[in-house]
């Protein structure tokens, strides 16, 4: 049966790795799951998303990629909620991208990104849950030949009601396989959920307080060599030679070689060995076109965009020219957001064997499905003769969703070592050298406000690089990229928070030869900075308070409203904030979910700025782990103010200034606000809880820092500014 | 060739002595709770214990270690998770994507050896770990309740 494929990899694998009996492999939880190969060729699989084992231990498939975010946990809570399994019995496995492409992709995508976990997913997960208990309830049914209907589950025991017999899931399930599955199926009404919308713990944690979870880096297979890479370090340069005469020799060295057109990598025993002697390589580059590029050159670019002619529009209402021109009083800002790096605390890193007829990886990764095909056009092979093993990411934050140059560098590598694997890890430096930067903006804002204070238009112009343009140019609309647009848009997951009567949002997209990429919250995360803040400089210029401007902007977005009136409630807006304590408020509806912040800031005589709270409001339609979509928001706060505070990414000669977290820090404990989060579903949708949140944290402290500076900041990130300086 | 002493017991490891401890433990000894992060010492991801402080593994060289000193990393902090720490971050589900942690409770645990009940204003001052995910709430509440579980004899 099907199932056999994914036993027979795991098997391979975990034989492979016990006979080389070496201390390196002592203590280390394989990253393939728990469970014995043996009882795996006997566990029966229900259909796709679920396998019984005679003990009643649930293995429930997770195709989705655990990055922190909580998704393994999540999703198998949908499973099991319509599983009616013991909760206590299940484990989680991940399918493997070779085995989606055997099976005609029976477990969908595999892409863990833009916050579409579970909401792009909940659908299928549930009905292969409520279908495989289906089957279990009718295998019983017929071992007891009595009908189905007589026959009901829970916690993984099968009862027949009027005799009060019982089974388990684990008796039934072999007879459960071999079922036909019904056609349709009854999804539960989330109200009645008992294993999804609770905080149940994660599945995930024991192993990361033991050092037990093996992560990407810390792979060991049998025979394995190390690999330490360098890139050009100039965009767009290429590798023109390199003396690996001067290294051959050193320590542990087995070979040295080209990656691509621009790269250069060396191979030994163990990793050190190769980062010390690839330090000692003496390389020559040619540093290509990009050689004048800086940070100076790409401002002027973008500051031409904000005026310039040609743009894409993004959201249009009435004619806000006239608006304008009509209009008692406008108020003008310009805010610039930087180019920033993921900064994942693992560094990019995969392991790669090459055979002339099959390649594997093994890789930390956001899409399994896009490193298989990144591994088979490196490999020169069909994907059909590839497979990747998926691992636990330390981080992905969107690195490891779109781009596999760490898969294909990898696979490039074990290509000159036929049949050896070799784990490739980047440094750190190589890691920020060569990311796939939040893309840089600029933004001009100005707003018409009437007599009354209303505000009758708003025109916003974004100057600066798409992502699409850059990385999926298929998926550009007659020339535009409508992520940039995220926050600002009519209507849909990212739609603007207000109803403006006159309204214009375009883009001139100018594109520097920076590569750019997707990003925890992406766009939306400086849109929330221009448009909050901005709607904060349109209230405080015409005397009025920041939260009844809005909410006046708000009768056609109820559920903005109501996770924006959430927070101000909690926060008692409107009385008087702690001596010396300053408030900011901001909303956002994002990747279809409605979040809202207010942060508490003070800043001292120096500028020395202190955030002592933050309370933050999400309606995600529905809330299948309450406690960890509050992990996500405390989470989405560190994430949001490291990217206010330290997140900048500056070039000079072509190339990254920023090498390593001394110059591109990241928030400290000591930093970190209070956080009260508050989950309110409202139902009816699903929304996504990893991304959203982030986009409010930096709007409601900036907002808060004017309230008390009188300070408006429109350049990030804060590092190099002075709060109270003129 | 240097000797040194991990997690209660003596090995030998054929090395270059300039190799950073870190390495020498994930690589040699096949350690890998211990994570390579900056390689800097900026970071705290490579936190192990050496004579019961923290220190960042990434910037020792093994030649500055003698068999005489204590090496613990995070797999010899308790036999089998039932360390304060790791029963408060288990009970709170304190890691997100984990790569970090194993930083994070080695530097608490140094912070608890020297200051059995730290204030907020102590934990800020030690823990200077960086964690991207942003766990750093779980992890003050981790510590502290760490704190009473020892102060109850749970553990």
């Amino acid at each position: 049966m099907a199932d056999r494929h994914v036993s027979i990899s795991r098997r391979d694998f975990m034989i492979g790795t016990a006979a080389s009996g070496t201390a390196l492999v002592l203590g280390m939880y394989l990253p393939l799951g728990g469970r014995q190969a043996q009882a795996a060729e006997q566990a029966p699989e229900i259909n796709a998303w679920v396998v019984i084992e005679p003990d009643d231990r649930v293995i429930i498939r997770v195709a989705r990629s655990e990055m922190g975010q909580g998704t393994l946990t999540g999703l198998a809570q949908l499973v099991a909620e319509e599983l009616e399994c013991d909760w206590s019995k299940v484990e989680t496995e991940y399918p493997t991208p070779g085995q989606s492409l055997a099976r005609d992709r029976v477990w969908g995508s595999f892409s863990t990104g833009g916050s579409r976990g579970i909401r792009g997913s909940h659908q299928y997960v549930r009905e292969g849950g409520a279908l495989a208990r289906a089957l279990l309830i009718e295998a019983a049914a017929d071992a007891w030949d009595v009908p189905v209907g007589e026959c009901s589950a829970a916690a993984s025991v099968i009862t027949h009601r009027p005799t009060g017999r019982t089974t388990s899931y684990g008796e039934v399930a072999a007879a459960a396989a071999r079922l036909v599955p019904p056609n349709t199926v009854e999804l539960k009404d989330p109200k009645d959920w008992k294993i999804a919308g609770k905080p149940l713990k994660r599945l995930d944690t024991l192993e990361k307080l033991t050092g037990r979870q093996v992560f990407g880096a810390d792979l060991q297979l049998p025979g394995m060599l190390n690999a330490a890479i360098r890139a050009c370090p100039v965009f767009g340069g290429t590798l023109t030679a390199f003396d690996d005469a001067k290294v051959r020799g050193m320590p542990g060295v087995r070979a040295v070689v080209r990656v691509h057109d621009n790269a250069v990598a060396v191979v030994a025993d163990t990793w050190w060995q190769a980062k010390t002697a690839l330090d000692a390589l003496p390389v020559t580059w040619d540093e290509g076109p990009n050689t004048k590029l800086s940070s100076a050159s790409i401002a002027q670019l973008l500051e031409e965009g904000l005026s310039a002619d040609d743009a894409f529009i993004g959201n249009r209402t009435g004619d806000v020219q006239t608006a304008l021109a009509d209009a008692a009083t406008t108020v003008e800002a310009v805010y610039g957001y930087p180019y920033q790096n993921h900064a994942t605390m693992e560094p990019m890193n995969a392991t790669a064997r090459w055979t002339a007829d099959r390649c594997e990886v093994w890789c930390p990764t956001q899409n399994g499905e896009a490193a298989l095909q990144a591994a088979a056009e490196a490999a020169g092979l069909p994907a059909t003769r590839c497979e990747v093993y998926k691992i636990h990411l330390g981080g992905g934050f969107g690195r490891r969703g779109a781009f596999h140059d760490f898969v294909k560098q990898a696979v490039a590598i074990a290509r000159q070592l036929p049949d050896t694997p070799v784990k490739l890890l980047w440094t750190r430096e190589e890691d920020m050298l060569h990311g796939a930067y939040h893309p840089i903006t600029r933004a001009k804002l100005i707003g018409g406000l009437d007599d009354k204070g209303e505000l009758v238009g708003l025109r916003v112009r974004i100057s600066g690089q798409s992502i699409l343009a850059a990385v999926r140019p298929a998926a550009l609309k007659g020339g535009a990229d409508m992520i940039t647009f995220q926050g600002l848009l009519p209507h849909g997951d990212h739609a603007i928070s207000y109803t403006v009567p006159h309204l214009l949002i375009d883009h001139a997209m100018r594109n520097p030869p920076v590569p750019p990429g997707f990003w925890r919250g992406v766009n939306i995360n400086q849109n929330a900075i221009y448009m909050e803040c901005f709607m904060d400089e349109l209230a405080h210029a015409t005397g009025q308070d920041p939260l009844a401007f809005r909410r006046r902007l708000m009768t056609n977005q109820p559920k903005n409203l109501a996770v924006l009136n959430a927070v101000a409630e909690r926060v008692g807006w409107g009385t008087a904030p702690p001596d010396g304590v300053h408030r900011g408020l901001a909303v956002c509806k994002a990747f279809g979910s409605y979040v809202a912040a207010c942060a508490e800031v003070s800043v001292d005589d120096r500028g020395q700025l202190k955030i002592h709270r933050i309370v933050a409001a999400t309606d995600p339609g529905h809330a299948v782990n309450p406690q960890q979509i509050e992990a996500q928001i405390e989470g989405s706060f560190v994430f949001g103010l490291s990217a206010l505070l330290y997140g900048g990414c500056t070039i000079e000669a072509g190339r990254i200034q920023q090498e390593n977290f001394d110059t591109y820090p990241s928030m400290l404990i000591a930093e970190m606000p209070q956080v009260e989060a508050i989950v309110m579903p409202s139902g009816g949708f699903w929304g996504g809880v990893g991304e959203p949140t982030i986009a409010v944290a930096a709007p409601a402290v900036l907002n808060a820092i004017f309230a008390a500076t009188g300070k408006r900041i429109r350049e990030f990130p804060l590092l190099n500014t002075n709060l109270r300086a003129a | 060739m240097a000797t040194l002493n991990v997690n209660g017991e003596t090995v030998d490891v054929e090395v270059d002595s300039a190799t950073p401890l870190l390495w020498v433990l994930r690589e040699q000894l096949g350690l890998t709770g211990t994570k390579y992060s900056c390689g800097i010492g900026a970071c705290g991801a490579c936190t192990v214990h050496i004579d019961g402080e923290a220190v960042r593994s990434c910037v020792v060289p093994v030649s500055a270690l003698s068999a005489s000193q204590a090496v613990t990393t995070i797999e010899g902090l308790s036999r089998d998770g039932s360390h304060p720490l790791q029963v408060a971050w288990a009970e709170l589900d304190v890691p997100q994507c984990g790569y970090c942690q194993p930083g994070f409770i080695m530097a608490a645990a140094a912070l608890l050896r020297s200051n059995p009940d730290p204030s907020d204003a102590d934990i800020d001052a030690s823990l200077t770990n960086i964690c991207r995910c942003g766990t750093f709430n779980r992890v003050r509440r981790g510590i502290h309740l760490a704190v009473g579980l020892d102060k109850s004899g749970e553990n």
